[in-house]
């Protein structure tokens, strides 16, 4: 009944707010001087991974205010729509359907969870509008069911610059048997589509790399005791926790593990690296592992001004994870549009869907320097930068230890 | 190594904490018949009325010994308010209106707890550290942490000091007087209002300091941790069998061990590897509500309800 009663406000909320922003894209309209188009923005604004999805917002909204600033498409200007999914696949969904309905609106940033975005995919793809996610690693979303046997591309409108947990949990697997050179491995995933995708991909990559998996579990999100499972780990006698999941649980699952005096540490994905799991697990994080995608931010010479200008606003949020992935994401939206334009003797096409159907296919021939490195995509809506990097928390702070990218046996 | 001992202070754990929770549910349903829905979210609001008090209020390095108490008072006050601040101006006035009214409000208060904490206390969109006691002991292959003490202390100091409550106060014996018939009790001179407001105060009091002992043992609260935890109280009382107060504590301890000896043990049943794990444990734990209520329909402790329904 909570449940039913929070979806109907959410529902309500996210209608009211529709309402509003289609006056004044109108008002935009009408003034005839120039074009406001609208680029949609889809994460968890509140409550679980809530962390992370602020750093989509405002990477979204840092390419936005770059764009208007210097005039990259003339007589355009772009604002940010910000939706909030509350990491709930039906919230996305709503969301989704609420973009499309707005007709200033080109191209959309997000989600995080790949959950949501399975749900969001089919209302893009109707409406021919581009969907980049800065964060979706679910390697079905862009291959198809049978991706392991049969890639094929579901949704020619759904792009991504994060690359997949396929490479990201290989890269793991590979790092904590060679690199760490631990042996025996406790596999736990939050069953989730992004969470059980990972793990599962881990613990096969791990096997065949002659690592022994000593047990698996599941847990739920929203979870906050992991006593049992925490025994049963001590017990395995394993030297090292796989989780697929978000920081929310891990958090917790390190700090009960450490309590119970299993010094071991936990290996997870990039649902993990926040500065949150830090916060949330304290002293019981140092040493635990995480893989993320790209090159740390923090290395990249193009992201420096990015990284500043987010630090001089006060965002709240993480940039570290997908700011700059979200800010890529935004710009080649952007460029998109402004390729439309060109090829339009210099006027944007008032036709919207025209206009949209223009800009999906000006994505899928990006070819730019972003900041955090090359944007292109593959036949299947893939960044062609497949680089990753583990991270490991050291005196309260994730730290890079390793980059490279994935080897896929 | 066996693990049995180990898994069985795990539940026993999260058992007692399950039932100092289920104690508001259970008084309040014994004296008014009405399930307060809120009552996980003033457990949560008292973690954050601790939290205020650590940090907001103590100096900066002050000792847990000192702090723990100070961050019950502050809990126990935050979380007392809200329960008497709810029967108050949420429920008094639906007093005499039909049973769905009130169990409607109370849904609503605890979104609107929710929120508020969410949207007005710094930082609490997301998890924020708690003070823990994180030092650890082992006693023969079992290892509990001072947050575990703590805990298991205060549930049975707590239980202990209810008792004879109820049993010897003058007070006491109007809240069972009231429980049982509440219009013969005013005739009597109880002053009912006013058992109502005391047996919401006792039960905010229990939440505090679950909330303490949940905050110190996990490291962090959040503006939902009242949702869960206050459903699988509310399953404990009910377990128990709702309006006894020794059934609340019973029926946590109860719920706490099959749950965690569910999720122990069920994977290694053979054809069970599916059914297993830390995923399962809530339904496990709700299976075993449900044989109960069809085998023992007023619960463990409960007892026959028929006249009064």
């Amino acid at each position: 009944m909570v449940i039913l009663t929070s979806v109907l406000t959410t529902g309500a909320l996210t209608l009211t707010a529709c309402g509003s922003r289609d006056d004044s894209g109108d008002k935009g309209g009408d003034n005839g001087s120039g074009t406001t188009l609208t680029i949609g923005v889809d994460a968890p604004l509140s409550g679980e991974n809530s962390t992370t999805g602020l750093g989509i917002q405002y990477g979204a909204q840092i390419a936005i205010d770059d764009a208007n600033k210097n005039n990259w498409v003339p007589g355009v200007k772009f604002k940010l729509k910000a939706l909030d999914d509350k990491a709930q696949p039906a919230t996305g969904q709503t969301n989704a359907t609420n973009i499309v309905g707005d007709k200033t609106a080109v191209g959309a940033v997000g989600p995080l969870n790949s959950g949501v975005a399975q749900t969001m995919q089919q209302v893009f793809a109707s409406a021919n509008m581009v969907q980049i996610s800065p964060a979706n690693t679910a390697p079905e979303l862009t291959q198809g069911k049978n991706w392991q046997s049969d890639k094929k591309r579901p949704f020619k409108t759904y792009f991504r610059t994060a690359t997949t947990d396929e490479l990201q949990g290989s890269f793991a697997a590979g790092y904590a048997y060679n690199g760490l050179k631990k042996k025996k491995a406790f596999v736990v995933d939050d069953k989730q589509t992004y969470g059980a995708g990972l793990a599962k991909i881990f613990n096969e990559q791990y096997k065949k790399l002659g690592g022994k998996v000593v047990g698996t579990d599941h847990v739920n999100t929203g979870d906050k005791d992991f006593g049992s499972l925490v025994t049963k780990i001590k017990n395995s006698g394993a030297d090292l926790l796989y989780y697929g999941g978000q920081y929310d649980e891990s958090a917790l699952i390190t700090k009960q593990l450490k309590d119970a005096g299993v010094k071991i540490p936990l290996f997870g994905g990039d649902g993990m690296f926040a500065t949150t799991y830090i916060e949330a697990a304290g002293k019981s994080s140092e040493g635990d592992l995480a893989t993320a995608i790209g090159v740390p931010a923090d290395t990249l010479p193009a992201a420096k001004t990015f990284i500043q200008t987010y630090k001089d606003k006060g965002y709240k949020g993480d940039y570290g994870a997908y700011g700059a992935y979200a800010y890529d994401a935004t710009t080649a939206i952007i460029k998109a549009v402004k390729a439309a334009a060109d090829a339009n003797g210099g006027k944007v096409p008032t036709d919207i869907n025209d206009l949209r159907s223009k800009v999906v296919d000006g994505v899928q021939k990006s070819d730019f320097e972003g900041l955090t490195g090359k944007i292109a995509f593959d036949e299947y809506g893939d960044t062609t930068n497949k680089q990753l990097t583990v991270y490991q928390v050291e005196k309260g702070a994730w730290k890079a230890v390793e980059t490279g990218t994935a080897d896929l046996q | 190594m066996n693990t049995l001992p180990q898994q069985l202070a795990n539940g026993l754990l999260l058992g007692s904490m399950y039932g100092l929770i289920a104690i508001g549910y259970t008084m309040v349903y014994g004296i008014v018949q009405l399930i307060n829905f809120a009552h996980g979210e003033i457990f949560m609001t008292g973690a954050f009325g601790a939290l205020t008090v650590y940090f907001y209020i103590l100096p900066d390095g002050t000792s847990m010994a000192l702090a723990v108490p100070l961050m019950l008072l502050g809990g126990a006050l935050v979380a007392i308010l809200i329960a008497v601040g709810a029967e108050r101006f949420a429920y008094r006035p639906l007093r005499g209106a039909p049973r769905l009214a009130p169990l409607i409000t109370a849904i609503g208060l605890s979104l609107a707890l929710q929120e508020v904490v969410r949207n007005f206390y710094p930082g609490a969109d997301r998890a924020r550290a708690f003070p823990g006691l994180d030092s650890t002991h082992d006693i023969g292959s079992v290892t509990i942490k001072d947050a575990d003490i703590f805990l298991i202390l205060a549930a049975v100091l707590c239980m202990a000091a209810l008792a004879f409550f109820v049993r010897r106060s003058r007070t006491g014996r109007a809240m069972q007087a009231t429980a049982q018939d509440p219009d013969t009790a005013q005739l009597m001179g109880i002053d009912t209002n006013r058992i109502i407001v005391i047996a919401f105060a006792i039960g905010g009091f229990f939440a505090a300091v679950a909330a303490v002992a949940y905050g110190l043992k996990y490291g962090n609260v959040d503006y939902r941790m009242g949702f869960l935890m206050g459903l699988k109280a509310f399953t404990a009382a009910v377990l128990g069998g709702i309006g006894n107060i020794y059934g609340a504590m019973l029926g946590g301890v109860v719920l706490g061990v099959a749950e965690t000896l569910a999720s122990a043990y069920i994977d290694e049943i053979p054809g069970m590897q599916q059914l297993g794990g830390q995923s399962w444990a809530n339904v496990w734990a709700f299976c075993l509500l449900i044989l109960v209520l069809l085998f023992r329909p007023q619960g463990l402790l409960g007892e026959r309800v028929a006249d009064r329904a």
